[in-house]
């Protein structure tokens, strides 16, 4: 896709700043549900630094000790341990002993909204912003997988091999956008298609602090880039001033990359292979998308559900991938590529295709099965929902009621920077 | 490949004990094989051998890597040998070799006492596959049917487990040894399988999880205790086994509490209030609340005989010579070798069950049973709390431990379930009201038709609160290919 330049944080630099952060008196707390665990002693077992504990009732989390290193979470047989709430104060263990139930979320606002994407707030901003455009809080689609999340952190990052960064524009195409490929050796990285990692950039900014975090989102399956390999690919669009994108697309074979994430636990591709999938994207915004198109053909190929995609970029040589998407058979992917700038022709926009294509849109959308992706700049957002709400009304819907239902749904979703 | 934590998948036989650099064990694994294939086809789950099962696979021994999600047919599963990580600086933690390196040998004086604990062990895997064959057919939603077949490949892993230590350090009686495992059959009069419990029938699925809760806990409580051995192989096989054996707890105690929250909703909406009123309660199509607790009593005490008996020499040899410990040994605050301790044992002294304090050595079974039945309350608690929570007055408890026993200090007496002597007259007109009977079964055989529908559950249980993998209500867990 095209996450254009640094893809979602990398303007941090100013950009960050004046995102809402998880304000500092909030705290994510690991939390088990005593309702579904059956104190099988594994998370206790599992746990590196000793902050699970229990009574004769209840297993629970010393918030003082978890380091939301995640270990125990895989290892739990029965998804008891994977619960989390927003809080002001820590519940204590004392008062874990005591339920029987877990308490309810309590209600502090949006700020509550990104709790499941990411817990390191700098990373959790970044989401936040990116997903803004969904329109209320992001949902997962029912049938994706579970996806796993911050499992590696600034603090204890993943260290990457870069196995390959080849250029995926046409060499005098202005656009220096790279497919970067990164080995995680021996190291566990469980990825899903939609996600996210973050890549801490070496060295320090002007200020003395070290470089933001930058997230890219993976363009690769989650078995990875080749079946089993234990790696993965991301697309990298250069940037005049960007630190990480320079960073990234500069890197040779052999390089070492600190990595944190993964990130995202609701811009997931649906594991329904029924489900239809509508991906709208520009640039490096096709990243995600070009995971979801591997997965569906290594896991379902023939499924029932449709895949679409209308996918602008200014030319054919500034298209990530043109080459390749030209051989994905049009019945695992039906393609509409998009061109703002070809000579001696008026500037297309996805929305403008979009529009031409209204019954096709139209009936994808009165369908349950049908997801909704948006992937790219910030600047395609309103184009696109006028061009949604345009087609809806030429079908007889309301988008104005449909996008909020499927928002609940989790099957619409945006994430722009 | 050296022993690592993640798995080679490059031979023949996965594993992360560097099998590629110890040819006589691969071979002679390779050479186990086909037999074992062939006991699965002929003795594993019938009729399903060629569905897609939504199963979980060890990649690697790590806590992330180990349990990842995929359709499987059940005969393509990669079966393989692993080992939790070895520690530098381990030692015998406990019995006279209190101090000594962990022995990555076996210690030649020790070497048919460890065989023996070995066996047993591997034989109760097999033994609940084939007791658990036919439950497939009756399975009361795909979920339900992947978490049978979930366990059943697990236990066929533990066999491997089990197998790769007989075959690695107990030369040619481990291969003997291994074949034997192969050899017997549950329930068979002429080769059954080595423990009470597991030559009896699982005819139902109350009775499946039944015995996961209470039967494979005693599992679960023997392997806690092997993975204390001084022989560091056997200790780091049985602490992965164990992530593995969690599973099986939360299929049983889960299940019979599924099914409990089912029988106390179907009597709140019929507005029935008395929870012995067993006619009307069958009649909504439900397993009444009073035949739960006799399933529960059979099954608890068929576990506890598991136990051996309560005074015996072999266990306190075992613990003396450091190869089998106490329930989470290393968290006990003693000096762990006992040569002065006793331990109440419960007897019978003059017609009365009485406390009697033994020596601790000695007593090693009787310990290990009494952190089992603290374990198995545990459990029955969270029902308790189903049927409370409901609304209904009933409470289940788990019985004496002189109730219907074969094994051990008890065997002899006739005991109610609250620990009462009866005379063998009493007792036998008693008997129907603490244990199944033929009636009991012939009514939960009635509820046992397939409900393989997506989504849909059986009319005598409810479903899940949560999803496997977090996969939504009518996620197909199985898609069935019947062969």
């Amino acid at each position: 896709m095209f996450h254009s330049p640094p893809r979602r944080g990398e303007r941090e630099g100013s950009k960050t700043m004046h995102v809402p952060l998880l304000p500092a008196e909030f705290k994510k707390q690991h939390l088990i549900d005593p309702e579904i665990c059956i104190r099988c002693n594994t998370c206790e077992a599992t746990c590196p630094v000793g902050a699970v504990t229990h009574d004769d009732a209840n297993y629970v989390v010393d918030a003082a000790k978890c380091n939301y290193c995640m270990d125990c979470i895989a290892p739990c047989p029965t998804g008891s341990i994977d619960n989390w709430r927003i809080v002001t104060r820590a519940y204590d263990l004392d008062e874990q002993f005591g339920w029987t139930e877990l308490p309810r979320q309590q209600d502090f606002g949006e700020a509550g909204a990104s709790v499941a994407e990411a817990i390191e707030s700098e990373v959790g901003a970044l989401l936040e912003q990116a997903h803004s455009g969904t329109g209320g809080k992001p949902v997962a689609p029912a049938s994706a997988s579970k996806a796993s999340v911050n499992i590696f952190t600034r603090a204890k990052p993943a260290l990457a091999t870069v196995q390959g960064n080849y250029r995926i524009t046409a060499h005098g195409a202005s656009s220096d956008v790279r497919h970067i490929l990164l080995s995680f050796g021996d190291t566990i990285f469980p990825v899903l298609e939609g996600q996210s990692i973050g890549i801490m950039p070496p060295g320090v900014s002007a200020d003395g602090k070290p470089h933001a975090i930058r997230l890219y989102s993976i363009a690769s399956a989650r078995d990875g880039e080749k079946r089993n390999a234990n790696n993965l690919s991301l697309t990298v669009k250069r940037t005049e001033t960007g630190v990480a994108s320079n960073y990234l697309c500069n890197l040779k074979v052999g390089d070492k990359v600190q990595v944190t994430g993964p990130f995202g636990a609701t811009f997931l591709m649906p594991d329904d292979p029924s489900s239809n999938i509508l991906m709208i994207c520009t640039g490096t915004g096709s990243a995600p998308f070009r995971a979801f198109t591997e997965r569906r053909r290594r896991a379902a190929p023939g499924a029932p559900g449709r895949m679409l995609m209308y996918f602008g970029a200014r030319a054919p040589e500034e298209l990530p991938y043109f080459g390749p998407l030209q051989k994905v058979p049009a019945s695992l992917l039906a393609k509409e590529l998009v061109f703002s700038r070809l000579p001696g022709r008026p500037k297309e926009y996805v929305q403008h295709r979009m529009r031409g294509q209204s019954d096709q849109i139209g009936n994808l959308l009165k369908s349950e099965q049908t997801h909704v992706f948006i992937c790219g700049l910030k600047g395609m957002e309103e184009g696109v929902d006028d061009a949604l709400s345009d087609i809806c009304r030429d079908q007889g819907v309301d988008w104005a009621a449909l996008k909020p239902q499927m928002r609940a749904a989790g099957r619409y979703h945006v994430e722009t920077y | 490949m050296p022993e690592t934590t993640n798995v080679d998948y490059s031979t023949k036989i996965p594993n992360n004990v560097g099998l590629t650099d110890d040819q006589r064990v691969l071979k002679a694994l390779e050479q186990w094989h086909p037999g074992y294939i062939d006991w699965w086809m002929t003795m594993g789950p019938e009729g399903f051998q060629t569905s897609d099962v939504y199963l979980r696979t060890a990649i690697s021994i790590d806590p992330k890597g180990w349990a990842k999600f995929d359709y499987v047919k059940m005969p393509e599963y990669r079966w393989g040998i692993l080992l939790a990580p070895r520690q530098e600086d381990r030692q015998v933690n406990f019995g006279t070799h209190k101090g000594e390196k962990a022995w990555q040998e076996v210690p030649g004086e020790y070497r048919a006492m460890l065989r023996r604990l070995i066996v047993v062990q591997g034989d109760t895997e097999p033994a609940s596959v084939e007791q658990q064959r036919h439950l497939g057919k009756t399975a009361p939603s795909l979920y339900d049917m992947r978490n049978l077949f979930q366990v059943n490949v697990e236990e066929g892993r533990h066999l491997w487990a089990m197998v790769y230590l007989l075959q690695k350090y107990f030369g040619k009686d481990g291969r003997e040894e291994a074949e034997g495992l192969l050899q017997r059959r549950s329930g068979d009069d002429d080769k059954p399988r080595m423990l009470g419990a597991f030559n009896e029938a699982t005819p139902d699925w109350l009775s499946f999880f039944m015995f996961t809760f209470y039967t494979d806990r005693d599992g679960k409580m023997q392997l806690e205790s092997l993975a204390q051995s001084g022989f560091d192989p056997l200790s780091r096989t049985c602490r992965f086994m164990l992530t593995e054996e969690a599973h099986h707890m939360f299929v049983g105690e889960t299940g019979v509490g599924r099914i409990i929250e089912r029988t106390c909703e179907a009597m709140k909406q019929a507005g029935i209030e008395d929870p012995y009123d067993i006619n009307a309660v069958r009649k909504l199509g439900v397993i009444d609340l009073p035949t739960i607790q006799k399933k529960s009593n059979l099954h608890f005490t068929l576990s506890l005989d598991l136990f051996g008996s309560e005074v015996s020499t072999n266990a306190a040899n075992y613990y003396n010579n450091g190869l089998k410990g106490r329930f989470q040994e290393t968290r006990i605050d003693d000096d762990h070798q006992l040569t002065n301790s006793t331990y109440p044992v419960s007897k019978l002294v003059h017609g009365e069950i009485k406390k009697v304090d033994e020596p601790a050595l000695t007593a090693m079974n009787m310990r290990l049973r009494d952190d089992y039945v603290a374990d198995c309350a545990k459990g029955m608690e969270r029902w308790n709390k189903v049927i409370e929570k409901a609304g209904v007055n009933f409470r289940l408890a788990l019985p004496h431990v002189a109730f219907h026993r074969h094994i051990g200090e008890f065997q002899n007496v006739k005991a109610s379930p609250d620990g009462q002597v009866l005379s063998d007259a009493e007792w036998t007109k008693k008997r129907d009201a603490w244990l199944p009977s033929k009636d009991d079964g012939a009514f939960i055989e009635s509820l046992m038709a397939p409900c393989w529908e997506r989504g849909k559950f059986a009319s005598w249980i409810s479903p899940p609160k949560v999803g496997i993998d977090n996969k939504p209500g009518d996620f197909e867990y199985v898609k069935i290919h019947q062969g």
